[in-house]
């Protein structure tokens, strides 16, 4: 509307205030209640001077923190530095079995914790058994999908003739990359890092199935001390702490994030192609061993598992999975396929709503310019706040009339979503804010009016990054363990939950039950995210902007 | 929602691949399945009828009454849920169950919603947490119409109807007998047999502070010991390379030679896990492959209560009943492997065979549990893990 000059700054053109706060109050309301108003109420109701000062002047919370920082940096760095060349392989090239590699990464995402770090232990040497390296490993390979489709979401849209260009004019691939690519992709990177520093800060159950007693993280501390130890203030001291913390991070990263965002003429089709010549052939070659050993070795450790009993090779953990009588006339009361159609569902309703509130807010943060920043930093606290906390901080919320929603059955799907929408937001918000402006500028020329511009040009961008989301939504919904534990009602026990409540009984068959239900999810996580990465390509060839 | 997803294949790869097909069916479904129609209720009613929580069942003609648990109690399709069923034919008040998580997590919510709770009856708070459960009021007193079958030392804690003992059993060290025959070594029988060194790097056991069989095994040593004895046990534990790890599952499915293939022969576990092992077994076998050494035993009694603050105070006392009659009574040994508190109830089989109950099990009065847990927990890891 106004002068054309501040358009480099507030990418991609800011749109009237009315429309921006038509698409922030869905969003913003939805963090407000069910975020903001719980969290507040427990830290009101449960932190004192007494609990704050019991908190920090135990020495536990001080090795504790320290301990937190430095494995998450460690891991956040490695998954990074592992996570690059799969990213660029899986962005540029076509290849057989891309599309599976990119499911197993995915699927290892999602895996329950429990299961993961118990295919992890079968596969590791002993002498690296529960050391803070297994931990950090187990973190990398969790991750590792987060950096490939982020990273290489922005990636793929990247033209290609600057790269092509510096190679002509003699530059080295390796300069290409630094100077090039590097910089360009650099707000994806940050993004990625500051979801998977949260990811490593924040974790819980590879932490207590890998690590070494004693070594704890602030979440797995914040739940000792609310749970066994029934010191719900202390642990919302601690979640408080935990939260500064990430707090500055993704302040940090979201304001770098914006630093580094340029316009770059992005690409509407997927450049992927063939590898060409022997140099390129080799690259994706060896990348994508390198990513089938990493992604495959456990879920075959998992599907072996289901297979392995004290007394030898068995299927009956598969054959008895459809039944609810483990033996005639003794049931244990775990339906996995229930267990299985609760995660469906709960999946597609968490998914659903994460989608829409995330496209909705990252359109509102796109769209706002600076002020955007506020709504970006707000809807990535649920990631960084422990779920224990959350959790509790509802249920003494949500208690009296007319806002008695304990018993509803969404609260479970909203819960899910409030750490699903981040992804579906960092997704979208690089690629829109990365629209050139210069078409605005050029549909505003020819008469088009901001807002029709804006609908023209900046949401069509928006279909890929919120396919994207989906995925990885759906994969956290499906996967989700702190939270659901204590949001789960029963009789809607999702599949991670029938995991752990399998693998926690004493009975061969109840094992190899769990593990079978644990390749189970590890697969329909894998149909899942190929279905919306189908999905995606077919809106690719019918939306040509 | 069941699907036919017998799978009888002949090869590993055929049953992979029906499994596959199943997850695809079930995904067509759910996304087919108008989910707005059968998601509207939240909890089970384990009676016939489907009946929502909340207000509206509570003003609604149908009496019933809500009983939060702890995550290994099954919500549907065992003999358990059947004897709720004739709970509800009988009295007509309809049962929801509400599952809340582990112990500690329950007993927390219950502690939080105090006064206001998310149902009526709470089963399966044990007494390492019990007098956190009366000292923060969770509960209205009760006197239950079958307090006669339940024997003294089960109500010791609970001698005014604070709560309603419901069940018992113990943490004990679990053996591989198969192990020990091969290696012509007689299987330890005392707390300090494990310090020996011929039983050296043979024993896993769990962190207290995140296990409560581990929690369960410190007491053990700490009712033997003394309040300043058991730090030096537990050095000498730590000299003779016991293991320790986070939870149950690690150390009983991982380390213990016996189920997970490790090299533990030694396992802090639970009374009734030898014949949970003939029961699950796979293929079935007819004897225990592990034992348990008596000595080490630390007794858990579970208790249930009303909950204070309930909307339906009668139906949850007429359930406190139930849950401590015959009838429901004899099926908590083969579907929560525990002995029934009354003790008038008979046995299953496999438990009378397999099972032990100690004599004399380790124990230690809740109240002094309640005030040292967390200094014994903590001196714990400076000690062990420092």
């Amino acid at each position: 509307m106004d002068g054309a000059d501040d358009r480099v700054t507030r990418l991609p053109s800011r749109q009237p205030g009315w429309l921006v706060l038509v698409l922030a109050a869905g969003p913003v309301a939805g963090l407000a209640v069910f975020y903001f108003w719980p969290f507040l109420t427990l830290i009101a109701e449960a932190v004192t001077g007494e609990t704050v000062a019991d908190a920090l002047t135990r020495r536990t919370t001080w090795n504790v923190a320290w301990f937190t920082m430095w494995q998450a940096t460690i891991s956040t760095a490695l998954t990074i530095l592992v996570g690059l060349a799969p990213a660029y392989v899986f962005a540029r090239y076509r290849f057989p079995g891309r599309q599976l590699l990119v499911g197993l990464l995915t699927a290892l995402f999602v895996l329950p914790t429990v299961v993961m770090g118990a295919a992890f232990l079968a596969l590791l040497p002993s002498s690296l058994d529960r050391t803070v390296w297994a931990v950090i490993g187990a973190h990398v390979a969790f991750n590792l999908a987060v950096v490939v489709r982020l990273v290489g979401a922005l990636w793929e849209h990247l033209p290609t003739d600057m790269e092509s260009a510096a190679a002509t004019l003699g530059a080295s691939p390796r300069r290409v990359f630094t100077e090039i690519s590097l910089p360009l992709i650099r707000p994806a990177i940050t993004a990625a890092a500051a979801i998977v520093f949260l990811f490593t800060f924040t974790s819980f159950g590879v932490i207590r199935v890998l690590g070494a007693p004693g070594t704890r993280t602030i979440e797995v501390e914040i739940w000792r001390r609310a749970t066994q130890l029934g010191r719900v203030g202390e642990a919302a001291v601690l979640a408080l702490l935990q939260l500064v913390v990430l707090a500055v991070i993704v302040l940090w990263s979201t304001l770098s994030q914006r630093r580094h965002s340029r316009a770059l003429g992005l690409e509407p089709l997927t450049l992927r192609r063939a590898p060409r010549g022997r140099g390129e052939r080799r690259l994706v070659l060896a990348v994508a061993a390198a990513t089938a050993v990493v992604a495959a070795v456990p879920l075959v450790a998992l599907a072996a598992r289901s297979f392995s009993t004290p007394t030898g090779w068995s299927t009956a953990g598969w054959t008895n999975l459809g039944r609810t009588d483990i033996r005639p006339g003794i049931r244990i009361g775990i339906d996995p396929i229930e267990a299985l159609g609760n995660s469906l569902r709960t999946a597609l309703w968490a998914t659903l709503i994460a989608v829409v509130i995330g496209g909705v807010a990252s359109l509102a943060i796109a769209a706002a310019g600076r002020s955007g920043r506020f709504l970006d930093v707000g809807l990535m606290l649920p990631l960084a706040t422990s779920a224990v906390t959350i959790g509790f901080g509802m249920l003494i919320t949500f208690d009296t009339s007319p806002t008695d929603w304990r018993a509803s059955w969404w609260l479970l799907p909203v819960g899910h979503a409030l750490v699903a929408v981040p992804f579906v937001v960092r997704s979208a918000v690089g690629v829109l804010r990365s629209v050139d402006p210069a078409m605005i500028g050029a549909a505003a020329t020819l008469g088009a009016s901001p807002v029709r511009a804006w609908r023209e040009i900046v949401v069509p961008y928006l279909w890929q990054p919120l396919a994207v989301g989906a995925a990885l939504a759906a994969a956290i919904s499906l996967g989700e363990f702190g939270a659901t534990s204590l949001l789960s009602r029963s009789g809607s026990e999702t599949l991670p939950i029938a995991i752990e409540q399998l693998l926690g009984r004493t009975g061969s068959i109840l094992q190899a039950q769990g593990y079978a239900l644990a390749t189970l999810l590890a697969v329909a996580t894998m149909l899942l995210v190929a279905l919306v990465d189908k999905a995606q390509l077919f809106r690719q060839g019918q939306r040509q902007p | 929602m069941n699907l036919p997803c017998q799978m009888n294949g002949e090869r590993p790869v055929g049953r992979v691949a029906i499994g596959l097909f199943c997850v695809a069916a079930m995904f067509g479904a759910a996304c087919s399945s108008d989910d707005g129609s059968d998601q509207g209720e939240e909890s089970v009613a384990v009676g016939a009828p489907v009946v929502p929580t909340g207000t509206e069942a509570a003003e609604g003609p149908n009496r019933s009454v809500t009983l939060v648990t702890y995550d290994s109690f099954p919500d549907s399709d065992t003999s358990l849920n059947d004897a709720l069923v004739e709970f509800t034919q009988t009295t007509g008040i309809d049962v929801n169950l509400l599952i809340a998580g582990d112990t500690g997590t329950m007993l927390a919510k219950a502690s939080l919603t105090a006064g206001n709770p998310e149902g009526d009856v709470l089963w399966g708070v044990d007494n390492t947490f019990l007098s956190r459960a009366l000292d923060e009021d969770v509960f209205d007193s009760y006197v239950t119409t079958g307090i006669e079958s339940i024997p003294e030392e089960l109500k010791a804690l609970v001698p005014n109807g604070e709560a309603t003992p419901v069940d018992y059993g113990d943490v004990c060290v679990n053996y591989d007998i198969a192990w020990f025959a091969d290696n012509d070594l007689d299987p330890p029988s005392s707390l300090d047999d494990l310090i020996d060194p011929r039983y050296r790097d043979l024993l896993v056991v769990q962190n207290p502070a995140t296990s409560s069989p581990g929690l369960a095994f410190l007491l053990a040593t700490v009712d033997e010991f003394g309040s300043d004895g058991w730090q030096d046990y537990w050095s000498a534990l730590k000299d003779n390379g016991v293991e320790i790890v986070e939870s149950w599952t690690q150390a009983y499915y991982e380390q213990f030679s016996w189920a997970g293939g490790g090299s533990a022969p030694l396992v802090v576990s639970y009374g009734s896990s030898p014949p949970a092992e003939v029961i699950f077994a796979d293929p079935p076998r007819d004897d225990s492959p592990t034992g348990v050494i008596e000595s080490t035993c630390f007794r858990q009694i579970e208790f249930a209560g009303v909950l204070r603050g309930t909307e339906a105070p009668s139906e949850a006392r007429e359930l406190i009943d139930f849950l401590v009659s015959d009838r429901f009574q004899s099926e908590l040994a083969l579907n929560l492997f525990v002995y029934p508190a009354n003790s008038s109830t008979a046995l299953p089989q496999e438990f009378i065979d397999f099972a032990v109950v100690p004599e004399s099990p380790h124990t230690i009065a809740a109240a002094e549990i309640e005030s040292n847990r967390s200094n014994w927990i903590d001196e714990w890891t400076e000690l062990m893990i420092g």
